[in-house]
């Protein structure tokens, strides 16, 4: 038997039973799609379309469609790429890291989130995949394999290779550790298609769960699988985005050359990654009425974690300005001289607002627990996780050593329609991930329901004697 | 154990009466031949007598498997086969190979260890499992009992035995 401090807020509100879960999350399986499902997939997909021209016209043309030059040779695609992967490492953290910490509050969201993760991985690494032009030779590029089948072998001391093998590896197991966190869902809405007499879904069910029957001894090996599968992804989680960053910090470029660079980038990873989740999990807790699984409390706590990593970026942000002055190197101290006060410091003031001013809204718990600000300030994150990004990479590069080359970045339409492609590709697979599977974590909900019901039915009595 | 084809099935509401009813049913020396329950009952392991799960050795093995294998990828691919100085480091600098020891590393051990849950678990995606009861997966607690293997108590004797151990129903389950 489970102890839960009474002190706490129910995590499941509304009275439900085992049951009731089952019912309230399944039954969006089993319904046809609302009206405002077909209308956001067709706005999906038109974006997907369009974005495809774009790739397209890329590939065919090579990638000087792109708005890139001689001084600034990534822009947009690493920008992209990092901010994309940023934001998966929220559905990591929900389920692995605050599994070890044994948090609750993660089991009506840690589905969600991970589906999150992995479609924003795989529309992080279009990024890299298109920049490599013609990327059919690319993957020989990639991979350890002696270079184009001569004897050169891939330079295993580059970061680049190295963050091929992070994301690869990150995207593999994110991906199996959600799917292993499936296969008992899907087996209810197996049974539950059977009980209706729908043999067609049954059989597909059936099949996606692996033939599950939830006897105890595949429970018990299904929860020491999930727990080390968690061990691995706490570490994977944090190698990820250090690997990401050292993509910069290992190159002598100035604004980038800095030791700084993996906790601040994996501390901005889980603040773009939580404002991400709040947004995509604001709309469907609102379509799915599933106010009863994901209350106000799991919005607080996430925003809670959003004004750490905000003010942990904050920090960052503000010891990379102090070290550029008190290392007294002429180099470093120009180009964050030049972030904040040269032609980009629009750019750079809209990612100190957005990221470092904006989440401090939080700490009023009025706003915090508001569900048109939370869903806001999500969306205004992200924008500002974006700029870092463009901030680091673009202003380093564009004042190059020699000042006949300083130039500006322009992007193009193919640098914005990529972007939006990759939009257009997070959101389809969202949509058809929240139409045919189960968005909450039916299996580990039930397992906190008994005791949340009491504690619903004891906070009314309780309430009740006092009035 | 698949031939067996007569159970008694016990139906449980709730886990913690389901947890005092497997030992009470344990106790009056009936073999349990297994509980199917909709979520991981915490307990529910060590009152049917399991021993722990050896996955987490599978893990491990694999995962020096994977940490072995990418270290003499490296040190071979640049070191043996093709040295080259890159960066004016050694041809076998050890740092530099470190991300690409550990990714392969988490990756064979979450790949091994997964692989292995499912084929001592045999889930696979063409099998239909035997369904004793098919609220399990729903709200109810399921817990079949072989007929065979209990010869020696009759199925009138599981029923009682399991309302007093607190099912709300005891049913019979015969498998064509």
């Amino acid at each position: 038997m489970q102890v839960v401090s009474g002190v706490r807020d129910p995590l499941v509100t509304g009275g439900k039973t085992v049951h009731d879960v089952s019912h309230d999350i399944s039954r969006h399986v089993e319904n046809p799609p609302a009206k405002s499902w077909y209308l956001a997939m067709a706005v999906s997909l038109a974006l997907l379309v369009f974005g495809l021209y774009c790739v397209f016209m890329v590939l065919w043309n090579g990638i000087g469609m792109w708005g890139l030059n001689k001084t600034v040779g990534w822009a947009w695609d690493i920008t992209n790429f990092v901010w994309w992967v940023g934001i998966g490492h929220a559905g990591t953290l929900i389920s692995a890291i605050l599994l070890l910490f044994r948090q609750k509050w993660r089991m009506s969201i840690n589905r969600a989130a991970e589906a999150m993760t992995i479609f924003a991985v795989i529309c992080a690494a279009t990024f890299p995949l298109i920049h490599m032009g013609r990327l059919w030779l690319g993957f020989y590029w990639a991979l350890p394999l002696p270079n184009t089948f001569g004897s050169l072998w891939a330079n295993f001391n580059s970061p680049l290779l190295w963050d091929v093998f992070a994301i690869s590896t990150y995207f593999t197991v994110s991906l199996v550790f959600w799917y292993i966190g499936l296969i008992p869902d899907f087996a209810v809405i197996r049974d539950r298609a059977l009980t209706q007499g729908k043999q067609l879904r049954a059989t597909i069910y059936n099949a996606l769960s692996f033939g599950w029957e939830g006897g105890a001894k595949t429970w018990m090996r299904y929860e020491s699988v999930a727990l080390i599968l968690a061990g691995l992804s706490t570490p994977l989680v944090l190698s990820v985005h250090t690997i990401v960053s050292f993509d910069f910090a290992t190159s002598v470029i100035p604004g980038w050359h800095t030791t700084i660079f993996p906790p601040y980038f994996v501390a901005g990873a889980i603040f773009s990654g939580f404002a991400m989740v709040l947004t995509l999990l604001l709309i469907t807790r609102k379509v799915f009425k599933l106010e009863d699984y994901i209350t106000i409390y799991h919005i607080e706590l996430m925003n809670i974690i959003i004004i750490v990593t905000g003010s942990i970026v904050g920090i960052a942000y503000i010891t990379e300005l102090f070290i550029s002055w008190y290392s007294g190197v002429e180099y470093e101290g120009y180009a964050f001289f030049n972030r904040v006060q040269g032609p980009y410091a629009w750019a750079y003031w809209s990612m100190m607002t957005c990221n470092v001013i904006s989440p401090q809204l939080f700490w009023f718990k009025k706003i915090r627990t508001s569900l048109v600000a939370t869903f806001v300030l999500s969306i205004i994150v992200n924008i500002g996780m974006w700029f870092e990004r463009f901030v680091i990479i673009v202003t380093s590069i564009h004042r190059d050593y020699i000042p006949s080359s300083w130039t500006m970045f322009h992007p193009t339409m193919y640098d914005i329609g990529e972007y939006l492609f990759t939009f257009g590709l997070f959101f389809t697979a969202f949509f058809l991930f929240a139409k045919f599977f189960p968005v909450i974590n039916m299996a580990e909900v039930k397992s906190i329901v008994k005791h949340n019901s009491e504690k619903v039915e004891n906070k009314k009595v309780a309430e009740s004697t006092h009035a | 154990m698949e031939t067996n084809k007569n159970f008694i099935v016990g139906i449980f509401d709730d886990e913690d009466i389901l947890l005092e009813g497997v030992e009470k049913v344990r106790d009056k020396g009936v073999k349990i031949h297994e509980v199917y329950t909709p979520f991981p009952v915490h307990g529910l392991d060590e009152a049917l007598g399991y021993k722990r799960s050896r996955l987490p050795i599978a893990a491990f093995l694999f995962g020096l498997t994977g940490t072995s294998l990418a270290l003499t990828m490296q040190i071979w691919m640049l070191g043996i086969d093709w040295p080259m100085i890159i960066g004016g480091k050694n041809f076998v600098s050890l740092p530099p190979f470190i991300p690409v020891t550990f990714e392969l590393t988490v990756l064979l051990a979450a790949l091994g260890m997964v692989a292995t849950f499912m084929i001592v678990s045999d889930l696979k995606p063409y099998k239909w499992p035997r369904q004793f009861d098919l609220r399990s997966t729903d709200d109810k607690h399921v817990m079949a009992i072989d007929l065979a293997i209990n010869a020696n108590l009759s199925s009138d004797d599981i029923k009682r035995i399991l309302k007093e151990a607190g099912a709300s129903e005891a049913n019979d389950k015969n498998f064509e």
